[in-house]
């Protein structure tokens, strides 16, 4: 079951989405399980910023039929108390983990290591050459993904929406670093296989997708005291992603137009709940698949999904 | 705090008993460690979990340990939505995803000192565990375990049917907003004077927000030590969702599930009524 990566080992298809699980947390409620059980073949960190970010203002969350929107407003320690305090601690988590149905990419050392990938954001190609160095400094890290889900300081377009800027961006970050960059597109633009084409065209290695669709949720009434509309928004961030198996379609589709046009490796992902919905997305050209949402609902998901891939 | 399984497992319920407007749910539990009071399990039915009413539920809900002893935990459900009214209905003999213990729960007060336990609706739940593990490990609980003086017990519901959820604890002094059962008013009021009684009480409430608020607000004025157990919509549990934050006094943001339920209320500004769970 083991798998070629841009030139990583892995002991299995599945990895998370950036975002969607909290290593370090979940090894303080979870203890060593977590270590001894990593359900991921690489591991992807929350999106990192530059400066440190709070977050967006609670409500943060809104379930949806079958799905939920999120609207967390990437929370981080900012570069260099990611690189100080958490990837240190990622690396142990990940280095001895054994992975489920890792006995075949193991090798002689009969233990096939977790990959660290870490995802980065900036609002400018300067922003994220700065980024990348940094995490290309450091051995842990095996390979980079870019969120380029974030409006343009320039433009206040998102850089990923327009292909002609992605192109740009990903080629200004492409000198920067050797490791394996890959591409975390958007699904809310009008061809996300132009969109796959300008970052395999700009030096990406790789394409991930799909990230949350764009979505809103309105207070339910009893608690809008007559107010407007305007601020009947449920989430403290205005509008947020929607993600689980209401998108598991769009993610299929998506994928499916993405793989017809670019011969890079795709990260394909979005609503994936079993192993039935991993080999899907496999089927039509994807060479990983990330679970994300299904992991709140059962933190060992990933695991089991893998393990039906067998 | 308890280490929970990794991974959701499937509990057996073993009973479902109709306690005025509230439910009690028991599960058996038999690889699930002993819980501390103020922890939570992330539930779901295994069964016809979703497509109820507006599609829902999808997530897991978050409830409180109410009550855990011999391997079998107890849960208290009042039907609001789609996902609590689904629970409600469970049978024993039917299964139940759990993820849990999870959460930092409530740390027991330093000796001599005396707890105000003070709870609001469906929000008693963690205190009924509490009373029993300060009951079982007081000095003053004579051999047969019938400690029940070492807490002092306020609890505050809406109407008669509600209040009803007082026997899940013993020797609970009672208040009602509509006066059909008790004090006829808040929960803070007997709160007040219980503390202006013992002002070296040590307070432990969980309950709706607002009534949160009136304990964090009377406490901080009598400089009383209080925690506070928080409900938050929350899709995991277990810090990977980021989703369940309140803010501190100092600007930043604890998540719930892994900073709290139970939160020191000296580190909040206020309690605020915005993130309701998902129900």
């Amino acid at each position: 079951m083991s798998v070629e990566f841009c030139g990583l080992r892995l002991a299995h298809p599945i990895i998370n989405g950036s975002g969607t699980f909290d290593a370090i947390a979940a090894r303080r409620v979870f203890g060593e399980q977590l270590c001894e059980r990593f359900p991921f073949a690489a591991y992807v960190s929350k999106t990192i910023t530059l400066a440190p970010r709070a977050g967006n203002p609670p409500p943060r969350l809104w379930e949806t039929p079958a799905g939920l929107i999120n609207s967390i407003g990437l929370p981080n320690k900012g570069l260099e108390r990611y690189i100080e305090e958490d990837l240190p601690e990622l690396a142990q988590i990940t280095a001895g983990a054994p992975v489920v149905g890792g006995e075949e990419a193991a090798g002689e050392g009969g233990r096939a290591s977790v990959h660290l990938i870490t995802n980065v954001m900036g609002a400018s190609a300067e922003e994220l050459c700065h980024l990348v160095e940094a995490c290309d400094a450091r051995p842990e890290i095996a390979a980079l993904e870019l969120n380029v889900s974030c409006p343009n300081v320039k433009t206040g377009l998102d850089i990923g929406a327009d292909p002609r800027t992605l192109q740009e961006v990903v080629r200004a970050v492409r000198g920067r670093t050797d490791r394996p960059l890959i591409v975390k597109l958007t699904p809310n633009t009008a061809d996300v296989a132009a969109c796959a084409q300008a970052a395999e065209h700009g030096g990406a290695d790789a394409v991930s997708l799909i990230n949350t669709l764009r979505a809103s949720a309105l207070a339910p009434r009893r608690r809008t005291n007559g107010a407007g509309n305007a601020s009947r928004q449920w989430l403290g961030g205005g509008t947020g992603g929607l993600s689980g198996p209401a998108i598991r379609a769009v993610a299929l589709a998506q994928v499916a137009a993405v793989a017809a046009r670019v011969a890079i490796p795709i990260i394909g992902m979005g609503g994936v709940q079993s192993s039935t919905h991993a080999r899907e997305l496999l089927d039509v050209g994807a060479r990983l698949v990330a679970v994300g949402t299904e992991s709140f609902r059962d933190p060992a998901a990933g695991a089991r999904i893998a393990r039906g891939l067998r | 705090m308890s280490k929970a399984p990794f991974g959701r497992r499937a509990l057996t319920v073993t009973a479902n008993e109709e306690l005025g407007a509230y439910r009690v749910l028991r599960a058996a539990d038999p690889n699930g460690p002993q819980p501390e009071p103020g922890q939570f399990a992330m539930l779901a039915a295994v069964e016809r979990w979703g497509g109820g009413e507006d599609e829902r539920p999808f997530l897991a809900r978050a409830f409180s340990v109410a009550r855990h002893s011999a391997h079998e935990s107890h849960f208290l459900l009042e039907d609001v939505g789609p996902g609590t009214r689904r629970l409600c209905e469970l049978r024993a003999g039917e299964q139940l995803w759990a993820v849990g213990p999870l959460g930092r729960g409530f740390t027991a007060p330093s000796e001599g000192r005396r707890a105000l336990l003070v709870g609001g609706g469906v929000g008693i739940a963690p205190l009924a565990i509490l009373q029993d593990t300060l009951a079982a490990s007081s000095p003053a609980s004579s051999p047969e375990g019938e400690g029940e003086a070492d807490a002092t017990v306020l609890l505050g519901f809406r109407d008669r049917d509600r209040a009803q959820g007082a026997a899940l604890l013993q020797g609970a002094r009672i208040a009602t907003d509509d006066g059909s059962v008790g004090h006829h008013g808040l929960v803070t009021e007997l709160l007040a004077i219980e503390i202006e009684r013992d002002p070296h009480a040590v307070v432990y409430a969980c309950g709706p927000a607002p009534m949160l608020e009136g304990v964090r607000a009377l406490c901080e004025r009598s400089r009383t030590p209080a925690q506070l157990a928080l409900e938050a919509g929350m899709a995991c549990g277990f810090g990977a969702c980021f989703g369940c934050v309140v803010p501190k006094r100092d600007g930043s943001y604890l998540r719930v599930c892994v900073d709290g339920p139970v939160i020191d209320a000296a580190e909040l500004e206020h309690v605020e009524e915005h993130a309701g769970a998902p129900a």
